[in-house]
């Protein structure tokens, strides 16, 4: 056994080996490794502890940069440990700090080495245990070893206290209660002159401060001496931090701190310090509006740098002013304009949300035109995040922007058509969501739709398939909006649809079902007064494609007339196109597809014995004998024309459950299979197999009223519309173009007027930011339905709450607790101040006996404390505004310097700060 | 804070991975690959910052290695490029002008200096002299034990042992 390890140590491998070995390993690295890894395996059951750490070494090496499992390994780094060499224990700590977890066996079996490292003498082995435990900290470690972190928060070695500081954030993190006995010495090292204590203490309170910012309010005069005294810039940017979280929970706070940090931007030299000056003003200062306008100047600078870093950053920050303070981005729009064709492409979607933040429904038709022009042009990534932030712009609060939805719903069109485009599901949403909400709307929908439908070229790209899918969905739904009825027929038809995968031909099916239903309608039920209008015998031969062109510019020309003539010789060579383009189906692998085409021949045939025969002979006599066929049709049709709402999410909840039925017995464990499957958008609708959709249509509570006289209305309104906007509109010829061999579903080329997009935009938003009402907006806008309460999307409310509550009670139980001992340690500071420390005693004990009263005797109850500080700032206020008549006096005196001899004087002599920094903490309770 | 660090090199090669928040075995090699995909095809005159998972990665390339590190949102991204820096120079001092081989054959090295530097995830010694001066004394105590291991009575006294 020993001998083996003596020649085993004698002859290992070094690390050193090791790399070298992998490195002449062009090929087959792999079975070097795992030969490696055998070895080591060997090697580390060795007794010898040398051999055992360079086997753990080089297991670490492969874990880290080959990532192969060392779990197993866990045990005997523990046992490395324990040797008395320091080398050794530098390696084993490595070991597990970088492998162990919460979940490591033997974790439970590492808290008395760490004991004992942390007790040694040696101030390295100290720190290695330290980082070790910053690492590796649970609940049980945290709370064993919570002793020897305190008392190496009062080290006398500088360099282990700073660490053990560093180290308190993890063990507070980890178990909250070791806050009631270290807090005071780590607020007590907020005191110290040290930079790198210093650096430490500020970096724990300002990732605690990120949690929960409240707990830290009484410890801001001890920061707001930091932020002034301090002469590093690693500890400035750290007390920024605090204060822009604290500034906004106490209006006073900000007024004190707004004016140091305002002179810290102008001073600096460091452009890290600068931007941490310029963020915390923009985050948490936007009520000043000179510190925001000097940080605007700042960010400007930033934005005109050469350095892409700075102008990203510069961005960055004008989209956080931009929430508040619009003007701004207007100000700099040229900037911002001109970064959209930046070659970076993260600096392009940052300038991208500036711009959308400046939409406004004055503006909404020219930015996004401008957009579109620059969607056609950038890249495939960068163009499908401009529709991408169209599309959310635009649909935010039920299209809350869009006055105009004939527009819109074009742009929806416009936008499917861009080469790269990729937002095929969201198109479709909307275009199906604004179907249902909008009735105006719903002319210029179909006629997008059968724009979308009618060109076979798009059937070719997949991305397309979903806003097919809608498209052929609007215009089987609102067919009665549609001119020509017939060649949506066709369109739904087409041979090229059978690129289209299952789920969508389906739809194509069933849109097609409803088309010819309504076709049927016109033709048999309503009658004789269409069919005698339809002179006009345009359609001769319905089985040739290629009359397409012909019925499309026949539309283009007729654009009043709102149905096609529909004749029974028509009817003839519908059905007959039906049975041609579905009988193939009937074969389909899919169930869906095959059932639905089976539905409508079985209609067909249906209609066909029923009516045709008699109407093929003598026409006239059609009414009598196709009696039968009528009813059906009419049954049918009527079906189909219930109108749709959209459906509340919530609507499922408000369905009582009926009895004896219980829900979720056994599918409670499906909620672990579909966690992976990805939930559905928050489509307010489902796609319309009517039959389902009737039922749960009747729970939205539909604002629309029937209104006959509404289409009429919004044809006169389109013609309007298109002599106006005649530009939004596609041009309508595109489909002569079509020959056999189809042509790119867009060509860019199409969309005329590119160039000069950039000065375009900056054109557009310079008018657009000034709220004027524009001219064009004669019509009114139309009728958006919505729902009640369910379009406020089920955000997850973040509850402002939702805090760590163990870990803030403690420290607030700290900082009360020991109020008397956090004053005294500022009013040793303050010789001067006596006066105030009285008063400040004497609020102490106001606030003790409101305890008493609110708090009820039980002190320990940290929600009462919670509370009760809240009770108290309000009542504290008062007493601070009586006082603040004295401290604007003093103000007055004081700033009748110059500011720089001002700062001067703080920086360097301590005791003349007491004036400025004691007022603070009477603000402060 | 700082979550993680990368060294990656330009072929995408793992140089060094510290990790200051918790992340899997799997989770590390897939972090590793999404970021070397998403900084490694970034040009060379572009910003040094990436969205990623609701956190930003800053990153910078001296010489054929790109250093990485993970923060929060709300973070200096500055402030770690200075950190990032301030690395790059302590290791330049450490080594000798370093470069790409030192790291590969002392990575423990890079590991033990990185780890002056930062602790749990944050800065920890802004000086770059005292880093030196404490890796210094560092290896000075495992230099000593490595020569008494080392040593032929060492040896000969564990054979006889045996």
């Amino acid at each position: 056994m020993s001998g083996p390890s003596l020649m085993d140590s004698l002859f290992q491998r070094t690390l050193e080996d090791l790399i070298k070995g992998l490195r002449q390993q062009l090929i087959g690295e792999q079975a070097f490794i795992s030969k490696a890894l055998e070895e080591i395996r060997k090697e580390i059951k060795s007794t010898d502890l040398s051999t055992k750490s360079t086997a753990l070494l080089k297991l670490c090496y492969l874990s880290n940069l080959h990532f192969h499992d060392m779990s197993f390994a866990a045990f005997h780094a523990l046992e490395v440990l324990s040797s008395p060499r320091f080398s050794h224990k530098k390696i084993a700590y490595h070991a597990i700090s970088l492998s162990f977890h919460d979940s490591t066996p033997v974790l439970l079996l590492i808290t008395n080495h760490l004991r004992k490292d942390l007790t040694s003498t040696n101030e390295f082995e100290v720190s290695l245990s330290l980082q070790c435990l910053s690492r590796i900290a649970n609940v049980d470690l945290a709370r064993d070893l919570t002793p020897e972190v305190f008392t190496l928060l009062s080290s006398n070695k500088l360099y282990v206290r700073k660490r053990a500081v560093a180290v308190v954030l993890r063990v507070f993190e980890k178990y909250p209660d070791s806050v009631r006995v270290c807090f005071k010495r780590l607020v007590e090292n907020l005191e110290n002159y040290d930079p790198q204590i210093l650096s430490a203490v500020v970096g724990v309170f300002s990732e605690l401060a990120c949690k929960d910012p409240r707990s830290y309010l009484p410890l801001a005069p001890e920061f707001y001496k930091i932020l002034v005294d301090s002469k590093s810039n690693w500890i400035s940017i750290k007390v920024l931090k605090i204060f822009a979280k604290l500034a906004p929970l106490e209006p006073r706070l900000a007024n004190r701190v707004v004016e140091p940090i305002c002179y810290l931007m102008r001073k600096t030299g460091a452009k890290s310090l600068l931007f941490e000056c310029v963020r915390t003003v923009v985050t948490s200062f936007s009520e000043y509006e000179s510190a925001v306008r000097l940080a605007v100047g700042k960010i400007r600078e930033f934005m005109v740098d050469e350095d892409p870093n700075l102008k990203y950053l510069g961005l960055h920050a004008l989209s956080i002013v931009a929430s508040k303070h619009l003007w701004v981005v207007s100000e700099n729009k040229e900037v911002v304009i001109k970064s959209l064709s930046d070659p970076d492409p993260n600096i392009k979607i940052e300038s991208l949300r500036l711009v959308m933040a400046m939409v406004s429904e004055h503006n909404v038709a020219e930015i996004s035109k401008v957009l579109v022009n620059y969607a056609l042009k950038s890249d495939p990534l960068f163009c499908n995040e401009i529709l991408g932030s169209i599309l959310s712009t635009c649909s935010r609060n039920v299209y809350e922007i869009i006055v105009d939805f004939d527009w819109y719903v074009s742009l929806l069109g416009e936008m499917s058509r861009i080469p790269h485009c990729q937002m095929g599901e969201e198109i479709e949403n909307q275009l199906v969501d604004i179907g249902l909400r909008v009735k105006d709307v719903r002319l210029e929908l179909v006629r997008v739709a059968r724009d979308l439908l009618i060109d076979p070229a798009l059937l070719g790209n997949s991305f397309l398939h979903r806003v097919l899918s809608a498209a052929a969905w609007v215009s089987g739904e609102y067919v009665e909006f549609s001119r020509n009825p017939l060649e949506l027929m066709e369109a739904l038809l087409q041979p090229r649809t059978s690129l289209l995968p299952p789920s969508i031909m389906a739809i194509y099916i069933q849109s097609a079902f409803k088309v010819l239903v309504f076709c049927l309608h016109t033709c048999f039920v309503r009658g004789g007064s269409t069919a005698g209008v339809s002179a006009s015998a345009s359609y001769e031969s319905f089985d040739d494609l290629s009359v397409e062109n012909g019925a499309g510019s026949t539309v283009a020309h007729g654009q009043t007339c709102t149905s096609a003539p529909i004749t029974n010789e028509s009817i003839v060579n519908l059905l007959k196109l039906v049975e041609l383009a579905l009988s193939p189906l009937l074969g389909s692998h899919d169930v869906e597809v095959q059932e639905r085409a089976r539905n409508l021949l079985g209609f067909v045939d249906l209609i066909k014995l029923e009516a045709l025969n008699s109407s093929g002979q003598e026409e006239n006599d059609s009414e009598q004998k196709g009696v039968e066929a009528t009813k059906i049709i009419r049954m049918v049709h009527d079906a189909f024309s219930k109108e749709l709402g959209p459906v509340s999410l919530s609507a499922q909840g408000k369905v009582p459950v009926p009895d004896g039925l219980t829900l979720n017995e056994n599918l409670g464990d499906l909620e672990t299979i579909c966690s992976d499957i990805e939930l559905p958008s928050s489509n307010t609708f489902s796609f319309g197999y009517p039959s389902e959709e009737k039922d749960v249509s009747s729970f939205s509570n539909l604002q629309i009223k029937e209104d006959s006289g509404q289409s009429n209305e919004s044809t006169s309104l389109l013609a309007e519309h298109r002599k106006r906007h005649g530009l939004y509109y596609l041009p309508s010829g595109k489909s002569e173009v079509i020959s056999n061999d189809y042509p790119p579903a867009n060509d860019p080329a199409l969309q005329g007027d590119n160039n000069d997009t950039a000065s375009d935009l900056v054109k557009l938003t310079a008018e657009s930011l000034v709220p004027k009402r524009k001219p064009n907006h004669s019509k009114p806008r139309p009728v958006v339905v919505k729902l009640d309460e369910a379009d406020e999307k089920p955000v997850a409310v973040k509850h402002p709450e939702s805090r760590d509550d163990s870990l803030s009670g403690a420290v607030l139980d700290i900082l009360f607790g020991s109020e008397d001992i956090l004053p005294t340690s500022s009013r040793s500071n303050l010789p001067s101040s006596n006066r105030k420390g009285k008063e400040k005693q004497h609020m102490i004990t106001q606030v003790e006996s409101k305890e008493n009263v609110v708090g009820d005797g039980n002190s320990s109850s940290r929600r009462r404390k919670d509370h009760s500080h809240g009770k108290e700032r309000r009542h504290r206020k008062k007493n601070a505004e009586e006082r603040n008549e004295t401290d604007r006096k003093e103000k007055e005196s004081s700033s009748n310097h110059p500011r720089r001899q001002k700062s001067r004087q703080r920086a360097e002599e301590p005791l003349k700060v007491p004036p400025q920094t004691s007022v603070i903490p009477d603000f402060l309770l | 804070m700082i979550h993680f660090v990368l060294l990656i090199s330009r072929q995408g090669k793992v140089r060094l991975t510290k990790w200051y928040s918790a992340y899997s075995q799997k989770e590390r090699t897939k972090v590793i690959r999404e970021l070397s995909g998403l900084i490694l095809t970034r040009g060379p005159k572009l910003c040094n910052f990436v969205e990623w998972r609701g956190l930003r990665v800053v990153y910078k390339r001296y010489a054929s290695l790109y250093f990485c590190m993970c923060i929060d949102e709300d973070d200096n991204e500055l402030e770690i490029l200075e950190i990032i820096h301030h690395y790059v120079e302590v290791l330049d001092r450490y080594f000798g002008s370093v470069c790409e081989l030192d790291l590969i054959y002392n990575f423990h090295k890079a590991y033990f200096i990185l780890d002056e530097l930062l602790i749990a995830g944050e800065l920890q010694e802004p000086s770059k002299r005292t880093v030196a001066r404490l890796v210094a004394a560092q290896d000075s105590l495992v230099e000593t034990a490595k020569e008494q291991t080392s040593s032929i009575t060492n040896i000969i006294a564990q054979a006889a042992n045996v």
